[in-house]
């Protein structure tokens, strides 16, 4: 047996302070009312560090900070300075990585070869993607610059933006809401997830690096009362979300009738469709990786397999061999194929669904794995039996649980993959080219991968159909969502 | 071809009857998509293996090694130099196991086998107008029986990569079954010696495609191969990672479907102990431990034996030697 040796990467290359402020208008202050909270390593539950909690007033102080340096600096700059600025943070981001690769895979309990070569590096391209837009907005298609003849105002940026992003993703979501809002001109006060806060905060150390002008950016830590005075808060001008639809439903609630803009980006529960003509052992690859990437806490994860019938035996029997090679266990060891779940609370949710699962009649299957005994763990999971009825094909379960279905046609997988309130993304594999067109017509999900899954790009628009929510992040699309066009 | 179960093993015998049914079925195989299965091979590049793993491997690669020179220039005394070293890979270390096989031209075979005699290194030589294929069968069994009568207990041969290519796959199946014949020592007038092993190799770096890959993988097994080899060495891209991939998932899938173990043996530009160790992890995650024995896997290289010993000296004494203190062939 070829046992691999533990390879840990080292811990000490991040120094994690025992307590952090709010960071307002270019420095760390205290909160108002002195509230704090811990955040903690879900893979141990050790307590890394007490963050601040921001009340109403500091929300307050913060938003007025932005609004500030909205009208006074960054607003005014030309884009071409702002790209400067934007530039540096992508290249102290790059120089930094290993740091934020260690603190992210602490804080968040994803495998430090994810964090490393997924997270931090799409996190350095969205930076440099969108400080190369920064002097170019006139002629990202909204305004009347390229068509001459025209008179048209240039496009404006909407003004301060509050931004409130997930715990699956921390510092990925942070680059998605604050690099787009930035290059067009926004300033932004961001709130990260409670269980998760500590990259936002060691961004906001970069901001300081970089000169970054005071107000600019501005973070406020909490939970859901911060994040709900955030996006209530008078003075916001455009409001983004990415989170659960339930969160998602209250906000569009709080905003509806306000001057305030809102993009959404909610759940999913997205089809893998597997055909008979499917490169298998890339297929098996994909589906493996769409649902157990990040413990599965991916919005877009391909939690459901949808298998042709002619091929469902083979691609399953091919599905569990893979799945008996992934290695669960300590996050920062390099060779960790899955982490820990990210919270208690989060563990809970996964546990029950998958016993209603169970409960409903479906067959779970995991692979043998041995779980540490402290943290929030969970065995990579499979159901099969699942039909359409189920509340595992239905819920989104957000953890490494797949419920696999099969289909006869292609009408009936089409048929099946929409059959969801949501539509963020779907996996088609089939090697004929004319199949893959023929399905991403019908599907109704933002993005639809054809023989790979999981792929992002900072040029790459993403985003969703129905309760999805609305609005594209990446890509010039990106950009809409912080101009005035 | 994916897993199935001891009972649903198929008899593939037929198969090679005619050329309709042989590309029916190779036509059949899944397909292999190039983006995804670098991809994968990229992904267990990045495994990382230390301390007591490291050690374990490095003794594993060096026992499969198949130490090889294929020079125009190869006299006997460089030849019987190799074979010392395949014995007594570190003759400063006793400890040190050694090499899975020595791999010579066929002309060279008597001078190894002098000194291989009586151990358990493998005697391969290559073979069929190796490394192009280019010339009539006759000459090719001809030199495979030459090969085995002069001592080889390994044959390595080349297939026709032209008729692979233009689709003639039963003239190179028909082919493989004749070479196969001619490695049976008996037949070649030495009786009670063993059948010589026979390796394939399918010079992956001129089959273009994936698909390709995989469909040579089961043409040469359908035809009785015992291992199937990426290279020869002699032409700018030799094994590389994912072609290996492509080879592992073909004799896992053979086995599955037909109960008959077949081993992979990449050659060719693998140099360094990080290199071997990625190719053992490979084996590891696609095809488990089944494969992890020189009998099963192999690497056809001339310089990494250096480089893993090297690597091995620092394991056991924690200093770096330079690379005067391992031996030059």
């Amino acid at each position: 047996m070829f046992e691999y040796a533990p390879a840990p990467e080292s811990r000490s290359v991040v120094e994690i302070r025992s307590s952090y402020g709010l960071f307002i208008n270019g420095e760390f202050v205290d909160p108002g009312d002195g509230g704090t909270f811990k955040s903690i390593n879900p893979a141990s539950e050790e307590v890394l560090a007490e963050i601040a909690e921001a009340g109403p007033a500091d929300v307050d102080r913060a938003v007025r900070a932005a609004r500030t340096a909205y009208e006074q600096v960054w607003g005014p700059m030309p884009g071409r300075d702002r790209a400067k600025y934007l530039y540096r943070i992508a290249r102290i981001i790059q120089e930094r990585s290993r740091e934020l690769a260690v603190l992210e895979s602490l804080d968040n309990g994803k495998p430090i070869k994810e964090s490393r070569d997924v997270d931090l590096p799409l996190v350095a391209a969205h930076f440099f993607y969108y400080a190369g837009w920064a002097d170019k907005l006139p002629y990202a298609g909204f305004g009347q610059r390229p068509t001459s003849g025209h008179s048209g105002a240039d496009p404006r940026p909407l003004g301060m933006a509050a931004q409130v992003i997930p715990w699956n993703f921390p510092l990925l979501m942070l680059a998605w809401k604050i690099a787009p809002a930035l290059a067009a001109g926004n300033t932004v006060v961001l709130k990260p997830a409670e269980t998760t806060p500590l990259t936002a905060l060691l961004f906001a150390e970069i901001c300081q690096q970089a000169d970054l002008p005071p107000g600019v950016v501005n973070i406020v830590t909490g939970a859901g009362e911060t994040g709900r005075a955030l996006v209530e808060h008078d003075g916001v001008d455009k409001v983004a979300f990415t989170g659960s639809t339930e969160v998602g439903r209250a906000i569009a609630r709080a905003v509806a009738g306000t001057r305030k803009k809102l993009t959404l980006e909610l759940g999913g529960k997205a089809a893998n469709i597997v055909f008979d003509d499917a490169p298998v052992d890339q297929a098996v690859e994909g589906i493996v990786n769409g649902i157990f990437f990040n413990q599965g806490h991916v919005c877009c994860a391909g939690s459901r397999l949808l298998i042709q019938e002619s091929v469902y035996e083979p691609v399953l029997a091919s599905l569990k061999r893979r799945m008996a090679q992934l290695r669960v266990g300590d996050p920062l060891d390099k060779n960790t194929d899955i982490g820990a779940i990210n919270s208690a609370a989060q563990l809970d949710r996964i546990r029950e669904l998958s016993e209603v699962g169970a409960a409903e009649g479906a067959e779970r299957w995991s692979p043998e794995c041995t779980l540490p005994e402290r943290g929030f763990w969970f065995a990579p999971t499979i159901f099969t039996g699942v039909t359409q009825a189920h509340r595992i094909a239905r819920e989104e379960i957000f953890g490494p649980v797949l419920s696999v279905l099969t289909f006869r046609t292609p009408a009936e997988a089409v048929e099946k993959a929409n059959n969801t309130p949501y539509g963020l993304s779907a996996g088609i594999w089939t090697e004929k080219g004319s199949r893959i067109l023929w399905m991403a017509d019908r599907l109704r999900a933002g993005v639809v991968w054809a023989n790979t899954f999981n792929k992002f790009d900072p040029t790459s628009p993403f985003g969703g159909y129905k309760e999805s929510g609305y609005g594209r992040e990446g890509g010039r699309h990106g950009l809409e969502a912080y101009l005035n066009v | 071809m994916t897993a199935t179960t001891t009972s649903d093993r198929s008899d593939l015998s037929e198969l090679g009857r005619s050329e309709a049914t042989l590309r029916a079925f190779l036509h059949g195989l899944p397909g292999v998509d190039q983006v995804g299965a670098e991809q994968r091979a990229a992904q267990l590049g990045t495994r990382s293996i230390k301390t007591t793993a490291k050690a374990w491997a490095i003794d594993l690669a060096i026992r499969m090694v198949d130490l090889t020179t294929l020079e125009g220039a190869d006299t006997p005394g460089k030849v019987r130099a190799l074979s010392a070293k395949a014995l007594r890979p570190d003759p400063a270390d006793p400890s040190c196991p050694h090499v899975g096989a020595v791999c010579v031209y066929p002309s060279m075979v008597p001078y190894a086998a002098e000194v291989l005699r009586g151990s358990t290194v493998h005697l391969a030589s290559v073979a069929t107008a190796f490394p192009s294929g280019q010339a009539p069968l006759a000459v090719k069994t001809a030199d495979t029986r030459a090969a085995v009568a002069a001592g080889a207990d390994e044959i390595d041969m080349v297939i026709s990569r032209g008729a692979f290519l233009a689709g003639r796959y039963k003239e190179v199946f028909d082919e493989i079954v004749e070479v196969k014949a001619a490695c049976d020592g008996a037949a070649a007038g030495l009786p009670g010696s063993p059948r010589a092993h026979l390796k394939v190799i399918l010079e992956t770096g001129e089959l273009a495609t994936y698909d390709n890959v995989r469909r040579a993988s089961w043409l040469a097994m359908l035809a009785g191969a015992d291992f199937i080899k990426t290279s020869t060495g002699k032409v700018p891209v030799a094994a590389t990672p994912p072609v290996t991939l492509v080879m592992l998932e073909a004799v896992r899938d053979f086995r599955d479907t037909t109960g008959r173990q077949v081993g992979v043996k990449p050659a060719g530009g693998i140099r360094t102990t990080k290199d071997a160790i990625k190719y053992l992890v490979m084996v590891n995650e696609t095809v488990g431990p089944d494969w992890l024995d020189p009998d099963w896997f192999r690497f056809g290289a001339s310089t990494l034996l250096n480089d893993l010993l090297m690597q091995r000296t620092k394991l056991t004494t924690g200093t770096y030697s330079g690379p005067d203190y391992f031996t030059l062939d």
